[in-house]
């Protein structure tokens, strides 16, 4: 665009100061960060949100509002005078098509007309991390210590060394430094190389596997699944950030048991009765065939909404010490919608005994999605004190 | 400074100078500058073509980039007024466009000048708004470097939930409270302190014991920005420079605000005028120009039959023609440099031009349904006046400072009519109290008409 005469005074064929950057989107970016910020503080309402979970997908999307600078308003009148133009008599009845809402919407609540809403991706290992601090958990310690694995890692360079370890940034890096007069046509010399080099090192290898056991007889219903896929959920996340290798099992049974993929599990409904043994035989023998406890970090996380029959209550009991005996931690959540007894239930008592009998165990009563976000942290919790105790 | 308008243009603007002069407008001189639409909309968003930067301003950016996505909204033009004004063309104008604009912009310009309350508002901010603006922003963004942007934020959050919260009545720059009352009578009436006075000259009492401490504020003061500015018990002196400019800002945008009506129909009923009157103007050019009159100044959007606002463009326009038809040009200039929109509307607007324009009173219900009333002139005026009571803000003054420090705030709901919104109220009070910092109390009333306080923290 800048002809020759506009080259003669300098700056004065650039760009104007206006173009050179938008003061709108730099408003706009600090909105945002502003918006990231308060999503952060209301971090238990997006763990709560069964909804939000993308699955497969490494981030979640949580609907939030634009945010408002607020000023003194009026209280919103039930009715209110205005003026307006056009062909209308006096008695003429009609609705507002500005303020006529879809049905999805809230009635009272909806304050503003036209309102945007946006749709934020936050990735999930960011969310965890902030759950993380705000939970100010130490890092949980594995039964299992990491193994004697051993593996080569790139460690420092070196002027000699095998012709494929040639690192040639870094060589061109040192002729550039060695080279003293500009424009000289740069040679490598034999000083310039640098070689990568080896070492050998420990590498901790810590593997763990989650068991989830689901109760999924004709008692628990859609919602009771969802909130302990919900909880589940959670725990994946917060577990991975420990383990390297983290495998997950997933478990339902009713009055038997059967192991499922992670897409299935959740689609998974029973009828009948339930016999909480039949799971946990079902997770006892997975053990026994493909994880060995002094290799193995093992957790074990059960839903039910409870109701064990009485005439299984031994059968259980023997199972799950066996299994708490080669665990790291055994969790119970009792998921109840509506009626809630706290825990109060033949399950209940199982997971009572065993914490009681100096396991690491914990149970949690999961009414609400609300609630989930109390039963991630006190399982974690939990099981860093656990985890500490025995050293 | 000018960008390259087209050169067609600058032929034009010359001689629609001249044609306007020849009118009887006497206005400063304008700098016309062409800008690309983004920047336009920029200037739309912050008012200001230079201004301090806040996430605010963020929320209405992207509501404009949307309302332009959709198509809504396009400017043509956008004016500031002093000496000299500055107007920015939307650079993608065409001929006529830019010909009807420059015609609107002088007659803002006129307004600008000759109108009282511009008037006033301008010798106290100073014909240099725009750069006064720009000079804020650069003293806010020196802040933001030696305080760092979270203390200016913090600041600024809660001058600009206040600034609608000015007195234009008073000064610009008014001087504190004085300090003691004054009471003369109590030193010279007083037999009493004569004689005691005559007894004993050494004993006698000086003025200054006899002062009382005048309480602060001596009277409820809606000029809250001045009010805290003044007044903060621990507000730091960069705190009280940001809560000025806001103030300063304020003091310019209220005549802008406060004449909308009569500045968009006087500039609309010159643009109009001077396009009739302009010969020189080519037959193509001129058709173009008037079909982009008609779509601004318009009643209701094409495909309504009804619409629940008043278009002030074509609002001011009709009762202009009126006036000056009625009345003359020159009684129509006296009412032009007298009137804010409140004398205008109540003044001018008769019961014949109403029902001339289909202008109608309404009674809307929260859940949308809307009731169509009866015609009364005093009741569509103030219709049409409310939103513009009180520079479109509740009545909240100041009323008391306790011996703590604690600021009473009160709502006068008695000219309102109903209380405040009490989540909102709550979370002015927090950015307000961040730099009271002491409590503040405000008093309002709730549904049921009974006094409620809200305290902040």
């Amino acid at each position: 665009m800048s002809g020759p005469e506009q080259g003669e005074k300098a700056g004065s064929g650039a760009a104007k100061w206006y173009e050179l950057f938008s003061r709108g989107a730099r408003d706009w970016l600090r909105h945002d960060e502003k918006v990231r910020e308060s999503v952060r503080q209301h971090l238990p309402q997006i763990v709560a949100g069964g909804e939000v979970i993308n699955d497969g997908a490494r981030t979640v999307r949580v609907p939030v509002r634009m945010l408002e600078h607020y000023h003194f308003r009026l209280r919103r009148a039930e009715e209110s005078q205005g003026a307006g133009q056009g062909k209308a008599k006096p008695g003429d009845v009609f609705s507002d098509p500005s303020k006529q809402r879809g049905p999805g919407e809230k009635g009272p609540g909806g304050q503003d007309e036209g309102e945007v809403q946006l749709l934020l991706e936050f990735k999930v290992d960011d969310i965890v991390d902030w759950l993380w601090e705000e939970m100010q958990l130490p890092n949980l310690k594995a039964k299992v210590g990491p193994s004697e694995e051993t593996d080569w890692i790139r460690e420092g360079w070196d002027r000699r060394g095998a012709r494929s370890r040639l690192d040639r940034r870094r060589s061109f890096k040192e002729l550039v430094k060695r080279r003293g007069a500009p424009g000289a046509t740069p040679t490598f010399t034999d000083d310039d190389l640098r070689f990568r080099q080896l070492a050998r090192r420990r590498q901790p290898a810590i593997h763990a596997v989650v068991f989830f056991l689901l109760d999924v007889s004709g008692s628990m219903s859609d919602r009771d699944r969802k909130l302990a896929k919900t909880f589940f959920f959670w725990v994946v996340q917060g577990l991975r950030r420990e383990y390297r290798s983290l495998e997950t099992v997933f478990v339902a049974h009713t009055t038997e048991a059967w192991e499922f993929s992670e897409s299935d599990f959740f689609k998974v409904s029973g009828t009948g009765g339930t016999v909480t043994s039949t799971g946990l035989a079902k997770v006892r023998d997975i053990i026994d065939e493909r994880y060995n406890p002094g290799r193995c970090n093992i957790y074990l996380f059960y839903a039910s909404d409870g109701d064990n029959s009485v005439s299984d209550a031994g059968e259980s009991r023997e199972k799950l010490s066996s299994i708490a005996a080669d665990a790291c931690f055994t969790g119970y959540v009792e998921v109840s919608s509506g009626l809630s007894r706290q825990l109060a239930t033949e399950a209940g008592r199982l997971f009572a005994e065993l914490a009681t009998a100096g396991c690491a165990a914990g149970s949690y009563a999961l009414n609400d999605f609300d609630d989930v976000w109390g039963a991630v942290r006190h399982f974690f919790t939990a099981e860093s004190r656990a985890a500490e105790g025995p050293g | 400074m000018t960008e390259p308008l087209s050169e067609d243009w600058k032929g034009y603007v010359q001689r629609i100078e001249e044609l306007a002069t020849r009118s009887g407008l006497a206005y400063h001189p304008v700098d016309f500058e062409a800008v690309p639409d983004s920047f336009m909309m920029e200037i739309a968003v912050y008012g200001l073509p230079v201004r301090m930067p806040h996430w605010s301003f963020g929320v209405r950016y992207i509501y404009q980039l949307i309302q332009r996505h959709m198509g809504h909204s396009r400017l043509f033009e956008v004016v500031f007024p002093g000496n000299p004004g500055h107007a920015y063309l939307a650079s993608s104008n065409g001929l006529a466009e830019n010909i009807l604009v420059t015609a609107h912009v002088l007659g803002h310009a006129d307004f600008s000048r000759n109108n009282l309350l511009f008037r006033r508002c301008q010798e106290q901010v100073s014909e240099h708004i725009v750069e006064h603006a720009a000079s804020h922003a650069r003293q806010i963004q020196q802040a933001i470097e030696t305080y760092g942007a979270q203390r200016v934020e913090t600041v600024l959050d809660a001058a600009l939930a206040l600034e609608q919260h000015i007195d234009v009545d008073v000064s610009l720059r008014r001087p504190r409270y004085p300090e003691y009352e004054t009471d003369p009578k109590a030193l010279a009436d007083d037999e009493f302190r004569k004689r005691f006075a005559a007894l004993d000259p050494t004993a006698a009492p000086t003025g200054i014991e006899l002062r009382k401490r005048a309480p602060v504020p001596p009277h409820p003061e809606r000029d809250l920005l001045w009010f805290v500015a003044n007044y903060a018990p621990e507000m730091e002196s960069w705190e009280r420079d940001i809560f000025l400019a806001v103030r300063e800002e304020s003091f310019y945008f209220y005549p802008v605000f406060a004449t909308q009506i009569m500045n968009e129909g006087w500039a609309s009923y010159w643009h109009a005028r001077l396009l009739r009157e302009a010969d020189f103007i080519p037959q193509q050019a001129y058709v173009d120009a008037i079909k982009c009159h008609s779509d601004v100044v318009r009643p209701i959007a094409a495909d309504q039959q009804v619409a629940l606002n008043i278009n002030p463009y074509h609002l001011g326009f009709s009762m202009w023609e009126k006036i000056v038809e009625a009345e003359g040009l020159d009684a129509a200039r006296n009412i032009m440099q007298q009137d804010d929109d409140f004398g205008f509307i109540r003044n001018h607007l008769t019961r014949e031009l109403a029902d001339e324009l289909g202008l109608f009173r309404f009674s809307a219900r929260s859940d949308g349904q809307v009731k169509v009333l009866e015609h009364e002139l005093t009741g569509l005026h103030e219709a049409i006046l409310s939103p513009k009571y009180n520079f479109g803000a509740p009545t909240v003054s100041a009323t008391h400072v306790r011996t703590d420090g604690t600021l009473e705030l009160t709502h006068d709901n008695s000219v309102d009519g109903r209380g405040l919104d009490l989540e909102r109220s709550r979370k002015v009070l927090d950015y307000v109290q961040r730099v009271w910092r002491r409590p503040i109390v405000l008093t309002t009333v709730n549904q049921a008409g009974s006094t409620l306080e809200l305290t902040a923290p």
